[in-house]
């Protein structure tokens, strides 16, 4: 009920929205809630686990009953707390977590089941017989839980990520905040003030106080003012602070557009729904506030039932009264103010109930002191209150029970980085320790401060120790007046009787709950939650976890400090995996890198692949070919027979130049790089200190103190950390640096028996065999343009690696295409560049998997004697080297077998097939057009004693079982006669 | 996490590669044990440990950070070239 | 007690008030035939294969905090068996069998659901690698199949096929693996062995290990000296500070592990689902929640919480992966302490010191072995034979670089893993 005259905009604009269908009005500047209470509307949700009528309990982001869904199909937005959102014109919310309405649930039969749903009784039953779990028990039970659903669409909203740096960061706006941030921005310092609210103010916009003689939100207005007009200063609305992490590093969301109709934040459009924010702060003032707690009482969870606090909140922020006859139960003097304001707002205040015998009376409302309500009568709604006290139990005739067990500062974040809050007898609450997080002081409530004027003070010295932490002076300033009351609570937690009082509303956790776990052993706080679940629903515990702990304490006979805490953990409000994840949607979740020859391998209607992050070609395929196959057939062939062109820029290349440089090499590679002749090129082998193989590849050397290395494309990033590392950490007294060039260049083989009568139509100069020998390199030009000419060959044809600089890459290769295409030849893929390989026994990162060593791959003459190498040692373990490792081996079809694959295993003919007679496995298998059947490589138990030998290739995954012939891993040309020329 | 790079200054931990304890790299001529010991024992310290990290999206110094384990802290940064990690020759 | 449907129906027509501890709070007494540090998931299991299978009962279980409070109640749930080198097929292989009969040899409902998993994959070499572990998964007697991209699309129409920077081309799916109530597991078997007269002592750190003349003879704790005849290490996440008692240092570097959970949401995932891009695994829970993970941090931590660069990156992988689950909120964010070993495998062993036995190493791989690690162990323990399905994991395969286990092909460094 709206309460003319009262709240901060009573003149507000109306706006319309529905609720489960209803069209309500509701007015600009409310909550959800807000304008739901206002309409009379109490119940909005149903329980997790009793699927229990339930109402709004809060006006914060802690709510843990009225969790509502928003929109439809894409946009669809479960468990949304309604006393944050926003209300906006045409805004539609619906009920979830019940069927077929909120009103009339089928599941809440679950609530008379009760008594056999207590703690953890799905540990005890539900086991027999062993398969109906996954059949019966588990999908009934899924389906009974959860809370709203997603659509199961691709989410359409676009979503951002930012950095921010400040001085200090404030946390909270409430009077500690704003007069952390009034303090530190008059002083000059980088403020950023995160405020989870769409105003700034916190309590002080719930309560009907003064500050320097004027109404408290009015104050607010001024401050606000005064900071807003301030550079150094950034005021983040509707932004919360939802993690700390290591060295002044807080996570924050900003929900940008969830107080806009919906079509705002689509991507495309100007907004982001959320932005998530990383922040980088040098010191931070914690203002976060506190939150009250719920007493456990019999039905303690009925609709209508609320905080006090929130219900002053609604009264005095949103002129809303959330009944017409209202009650009041607590244990401390802070919930009389929710009496005194709802009286002087002409609502009708049927009884206030005290625990304490000493607490305060009033003129305005009847106190029932040393009093408490042990019981709730209403369906879906509160119709009345049974209250117990020295005169025995009365019912009260209430539509709204405001209630109060006092309140808890808001430690969480201090908890983040794992120090535990310490317990202060006086106000029966956790307070952080200094030095919980590096860097950040509590201020205010979230200190354990609930007076006004406590908060004030404690906001302004806590931004002048941080300012003379940062060197930064401040002008002295005097506090504005406030309220200073003390605050008196004396300790209820549960109010004793029969029945069920709730302690985690959402979850459906109860003190009986809690006494079973104790009686049943789980008497840690960490098995208590955990056996019960309470703290584990979407408030993490805010409303429960104190209550909790205290009956959980009574129940162990011990007090709430010896019973410690559970922790709080990232993030303090629950927040949408898109906002954490922005920018990565469909292809923004890793770079493209696309090559210079990327656009004319499209024009030629390229299949691309992807290798890491580059976009290679795997095929060209031509007018009439049908499959891959045909296409790569025939750019096999072009090499072959003629000549192709492959791009072959993705390769890692690393300029290493300085008078150590070939020192440098002989330490990195297993084999020698120092006596290398200039103008020529040498295979590497570069081991990791395990002495397994890292990586291999080509190494030029271009001048007496000049290399450039090639790495595979897989490995450049790491090749180059290695590089570096051998030589900052082990070698820094050695003169050699490291540079690289990777997109620089682009280089494209020129492979086949044409590659030299292509190029000497291309270079400006002619080469030879004499000039350009095998493994020879140097540079070269092309109509002027200086470049490099290889002649490497992973074909074993004769062929040459042409690179110039990249930004002539696309005309180079479309030249060279066309060139080789008038020479008989063509463009070549991935796809036909692997089948050359293997037909050669080149090995890739499918044979180098990591776990192979230079013996496995018969290169163990490559690991020099003479002189020390990287991984030198331990390649020489026994482990690495003997006839129980497996061996790089070929394999060759044995009779009609059509098929070879990659994966397979390989078994002796006479063996079953089973692990322990495993003998290896298929790395690499391809269709040789040459030879005109499948070939593979792969790793064979003692492989090179066994070539001739006939071995059985299965693949379950393929349904492959076949005869196979162990052969040397070279298939075509042994003695590399073509590619020497 | 945020690291102070002695060339770069305070960057966010995701510029930086980690590789683990900082640790002399033993003679080539050491024995099996030694190398063991080297490339696979660890203290492990629930407390300060000497490390190495790689500014790898900034100036790509190696460095050698000393911090806790335990609470994160940094305490020290120095360029992993001054650190004698290079053994003997 | 014997619990049943019957049980619950009995107690919850008479007011719950029969119900008794799961397990009692014993005083340590002064000497055990096996005393095992660390009463977490391994731990406990270990203490009730010893009772349940070799009669060993004269057992007490150390535990610093309180039952299953380390990596067991702080993981992402998942039980599978589909390794593919020799030591770990047969031991996560042994392990899953064990999984399969637990709930009814324990009395207690770990909610073991075998809703099964899909490894993705992303293009020909991670396929091709898929299948050379599918065939070895099948060569060791478990069940693999390879999945098309329709097929995996008939599973899971919600992941982002068609608009991907990797898009999915299949995957390989193992049906009986799936996940667990973790908690529960630590609970069934600390009671299931306290029903067997093993002593489970909470709040107990061990604060020193007696060694005499190479040979183990008990413990230093918190609440004083305990001979034993044999000590077995099961402190995973503390293993290197534990061993330090005894002299020892191991192959073993801690890292932290982050995992998370959504607020509760009506079912979407009905599988466990993994990418091979970006190294996501996604669930969802029975009560709803999502429940994800994806790399270390990459830094040594005991920290037991992580940092936002691996919080964004697994958001990032989720958004690209499963864009369905934008919406869902993060709820919660927790991280476990992982014992990396060199080659991402574990350890069990004997240590160099008589009478002293290690359980450690478990990288990643702690919860789907927890009734493995304990059943073999146990038998380790009992016997000072290995069992058959843990000959490998050997402590000395890092020295003489035999029998190493590099499912990841990652190498000796010790935070690649």
């Amino acid at each position: 009920m709206r309460i003319a005259g009262k709240g901060l905009a009573p003149e507000a604009k109306s706006v319309s929205f529905t609720f489960n269908g209803r069209h309500l009005m509701g007015q600009e500047g409310d909550t959800l809630a807000s304008a739901l209470l206002a309409n009379g509307v109490h119940l909005v949700g149903r329980s997790f686990k009793y699927h229990r009528p339930r109402g709004i309990l809060t006006a914060g982001s802690e709510e843990p009953n009225a969790l509502v869904t928003l929109g439809h199909g894409p946009q669809q937005d479960p468990n949304q707390r309604a006393t944050t959102q926003e209300l906006f014109e045409g805004l539609e919310a619906r009920s979830q977590n019940c069927w077929p309405s909120v009103e009339h649930d089928v599941m809440a039969l679950n609530n008379l089941a009760a008594p056999f749903f207590g703690a953890g009784f799905y540990y005890k039953t539900f086991m027999w017989p062993a398969a109906f779990w996954e059949k019966l028990y588990e999908p009934m039970i899924r389906r009974a839980a959860g809370l709203g659903a997603l659509s199961g669409e691709a989410d359409t909203d676009a979503y951002e990520k930012a950095y921010g740096f400040c001085d200090l960061l404030v946390i909270g706006s409430g009077p500690a905040g704003l007069m952390a941030a009034l303090t530190a921005g008059r002083a000059g310092a980088d403020v950023i003030m995160c405020e989870e609210d769409c105003r700034l103010g916190g309590r002080l916009l719930a309560e009907d106080e003064e500050i320097d003689g004027k109404p408290a939100h009015l104050w607010v207005a001024e401050a606000e003012a005064e900071l807003e007009a301030m550079e150094n200063v950034r005021l983040m609305r509707r932004t919360s602070v939802t993690g700390a992490y290591d060295q002044g590093t807080y996570a924050a969301l900003e929900r940008v557009s969830h107080h806009l109709p919906r079509s705002h934040s689509l991507k495309g459009s100007h907004l982001p729904r959320e932005c998530f924010w990383r922040i980088a702060a040098k010191r931070t003032v914690l203002a976060a506030g506190a939150i009250e707690r719920p007493v456990a009482f019999r039905n303690n969870d009925r609709p209508g039932i609320m905080m006090a606090g929130a219900v002053r909140a609604y009264l005095n922020r949103w002129g809303v009264a959330p009944g017409e006859r209202m009650t009041l139960f607590a244990n401390n003097d802070d919930a009389h103010r929710t009496a005194h304001d709802l009286v002087k707002s002409g609502v009708h205040l049927a009884a206030v109930i005290d625990s304490r015998h000493d607490a305060p009376e009033s003129d305005l409302y009847p106190v029932i002191k040393g009093a408490q309500v042990c019981n709730s009568g209403g369906g879906k709604q509160l119709e009345s209150i049974t209250v117990r006290s020295v005169r025995g139990e009365e019912k009260i005739q209430t539509d709204c029970l405001a209630m109060s067990g006092g309140w808890n500062p808001s430690v969480h974040l201090t908890c983040h980085l794992n120090a535990r809050p310490a317990w202060r007898r006086d106000i029966l609450g956790f307070v952080p320790e200094a030095g919980a997080v590096p860097g950040l002081r509590a201020a205010g409530a979230c200190n354990g401060s609930f007076s006004t004027a406590g908060a004030l003070r404690e906001g302004a010295e806590a931004a002048l120790a941080a300012l003379n932490d940062l060197g930064l002076a401040a002008a002295t300033q005097e506090l504005p007046q406030a309220e200073d009351a003390e605050y008196r609570i004396a300790p209820l937690w549960a109010v004793p009787g029969k029945g069920r009082a709730w302690l985690d509303f959402q979850n459906d956790v109860t003190v009986k709950d809690v006494k079973q776990a104790a009686v049943e052993n789980f008497r840690s706080v960490e098995h208590m939650k955990r056996y019960t679940t309470q703290g584990m629903a979407t408030d993490q515990g805010k409303n429960s976890n104190v209550a909790a702990l205290a009956v959980l304490a009574d129940a162990n006979g011990r007090t709430i400090p010896e019973t410690g805490t559970t922790t709080f953990r990232p993030p303090f409000t629950p927040m949408a995996i898109g906002a954490m994840g922005a920018g990565a949607a469909d292809e923004g979740f890793k770079p493209q890198r696309f090559l210079t020859s990327h656009e004319a391998g499209e024009a030629r209607g390229a299949h691309q692949l992807e290798v890491g992050l580059w976009y290679r070609a795997a095929y060209f395929p031509k007018p009439g070919e049908t499959n891959w196959r045909q296409s790569c057939d025939r750019e096999v062939m072009y090499v072959r027979n003629a000549v192709g062109i492959c791009d072959v820029s993705t390769l890692g290349k690393i300029d290493i130049q300085g008078a150590d440089a070939g020192k440098f090499l002989d330490f990195v590679y297993t084999n020698g790089f120092s006596k290398l002749k200039v103008g020529k090129t040498r295979y590497g082998l570069m081991l990791r200190e395990d002495g397994f193989i890292m990586d291999d590849g080509t190494t030029a050397r271009l001048g007496e103190h000049h290399y450039v290395m090639t790495t595979t494309t897989a490995a450049a990033g790491q090749v180059m950390a290695h590089l570096e590392f051998v030589s900052q950490a082990l070698r820094p007294e050695w003169d050699v640096r490291f540079t690289s060039v990777t997109e620089q260049w682009a280089q494209f083989a020129v492979a086949g028996p044409k590659s030299r009568e292509l190029l000497n139509g291309l270079l400006d100069e002619k080469i030879d065999s004499e000039s350009w020998p095998f493994m020879g390199c140097g540079e070269i030009s092309v109509m002027g343009i200086k470049g490099r000419l290889f002649r490497i060959s992973f074909s074993g044809e004769e062929a040459y690696e042409l690179a110039l600089p990249a930004g002539y890459g696309d005309s180079l290769y479309r030249l060279l295409v066309e060139r080789a295409e008038a020479l008989g030849g063509g463009a070549y893929g991935m796809e036909a560049l692997n089948v050359l390989r293997i037909e050669k026994g080149f090995i890739t990162h499918a044979e180098i998997n990591g776990t192979v060593t230079a013996f496995d791959l018969g290169m163990q003459g490559l690991m020099s004697k003479k002189k020390d190498f990287i991984g030198k040692a331990m390649a020489t373990r026994p482990g690495l080297l003997g006839e129980e490792r497996m061996q790089l081996i070929g394999l060759k079809p044995v009779g009609a077998v059509k098929e070879l694959s990659a994966g397979a295993h390989l078994f002796n003919p006479e063996d079953p097939v089973e692990r322990i007679y495993d003998q290896g496995y298929v790395t690499s298998a391809g269709f040789s057009p040459l030879m005109g059947h499948m070939i593979a490589l792969g790793f064979l138990k003692d492989g090179q004693n066994r070539i001739g030998d006939q071995i059985r290739l299965v693949d379950h995954m393929r349904g492959l079982d076949v005869q196979c012939e162990v052969c040397e891993p070279v298939f075509y040309d042994t003695e590399g006669e073509r590619a020497r020329g | 996490m945020r690291i102070t790079c002695p060339l770069c200054g305070e960057r966010d931990r995701r510029e930086f590669y980690y590789k683990g304890a900082a640790l002399e790299r033993p003679a080539a001529e050491a024995d099996l044990d030694a190398w063991h010991a080297h490339v696979h024992l660890r203290e492990n310290p629930a407390g300060e440990l000497e490390e190495l990290w790689y500014h790898e999206m900034g100036c790509n110094s190696w460095l050698r950070v000393t911090r806790d384990t335990a609470t994160h802290e940094i305490t020290d940064v120095v360029l992993a070239a001054d650190a004698g990690l290079g053994g003997a020759r | 007690m014997r619990f049943s449907g019957w049980r619950v129906l009995k107690e919850g027509l008479t007011g719950n008030k029969g119900w008794a501890p799961h397990w009692r709070d014993p005083e340590p007494k002064r000497e055990y035939d096996v005393v095992i540090i660390g009463g977490g998931g391994h731990g406990l299991a270990t203490a009730y294969y010893l009772a349940a299978e070799h009669g060993i009962t004269n057992v007490a279980v150390l535990e610093k905090g309180y039952l299953g409070g380390g990596n067991v109640g702080r993981n992402t749930t998942i039980v599978r068996a589909n390794y593919y080198l020799p030591g770990n097929s047969e031991f996560y292989s042994h392990s899953l069998k064990l999984w399969e009969s637990l709930e009814q040899e324990l009395n207690y409902n770990a909610m073991m659901s075998q809703r099964g998993i899909i490894n993705l994959f992303h293009n020909d070499g991670q396929r091709d690698a898929a299948v050379r572990r599918g065939n070895a998964i099948v060569n060791q007697g478990d069940d693999a199949e390879l999945l098309d991209r329709e097929a995996v699309r008939r599973l899971a129409p919600f992941l982002n096929f068609d608009n991907n920077r990797f898009p999915i081309m299949g995957g390989l799916m193992q049906r009986r693996a799936g996940t667990a109530r973790h908690d529960a597991v630590a609970w069934g078997f600390a009671r299931g062995a306290d029903m067997r007269g093993v002593d489970l002592i909470q709040n107990c750190e061990v604060t020193g290990i007696d060694v005499e003349n190479g040979k183990v003879t008990g413990v230093q704790t918190a609440r004083g000296p305990i001979k034993a005849k044999k000590v077995a290490l099961a402190a995973a996440g503390r293993s290197s500070q534990v061993a330090a008692m005894a002299g020892l240092t191991l192959p073993i570097e801690s890292h932290v592990l982050q995992a998370f959970v959504s607020e509760g949401l009506k079912p979407l995932i009905d599988h466990v689902i993994t990418f091979a891009e970006g190294h996501l695994y996604i669930s969802q829970s029975d009560k709803g929640g999502l429940v994800f993970g994806s790399y270390l941090d990459f830094y040594a931590s005991y920290a037991a919480r992580g940092n936002l660069p691996m919080v964004e990156h697994t958001m990032e992988t989720c958004v690209a992966m499963v864009p369905a689950v934008s919406k869902a909120r993060l709820l919660r964010s927790w991280g476990g302490i992982m014992d990396m070993t060199p080659d991402g495998s574990p350890i069990i062993d004997h240590s160099p010191i008589e009478g002293l036995y290690l359980n450690c190493g478990w990288c990643y791989g702690g919860f789907k072995a927890t009734p493995g690690s304990g059943n073999v162990y146990a038998h380790l323990i009992a016997t000072d034979r290995p069992h058959g399905a843990a000959e490998k994991l050997k402590l000395d395969r890092f020295c003489s670089g035999v029998g190493l286990m590099d499912e990841e092909g990652t190498g000796a460094q010790h935070n690649l893993h």
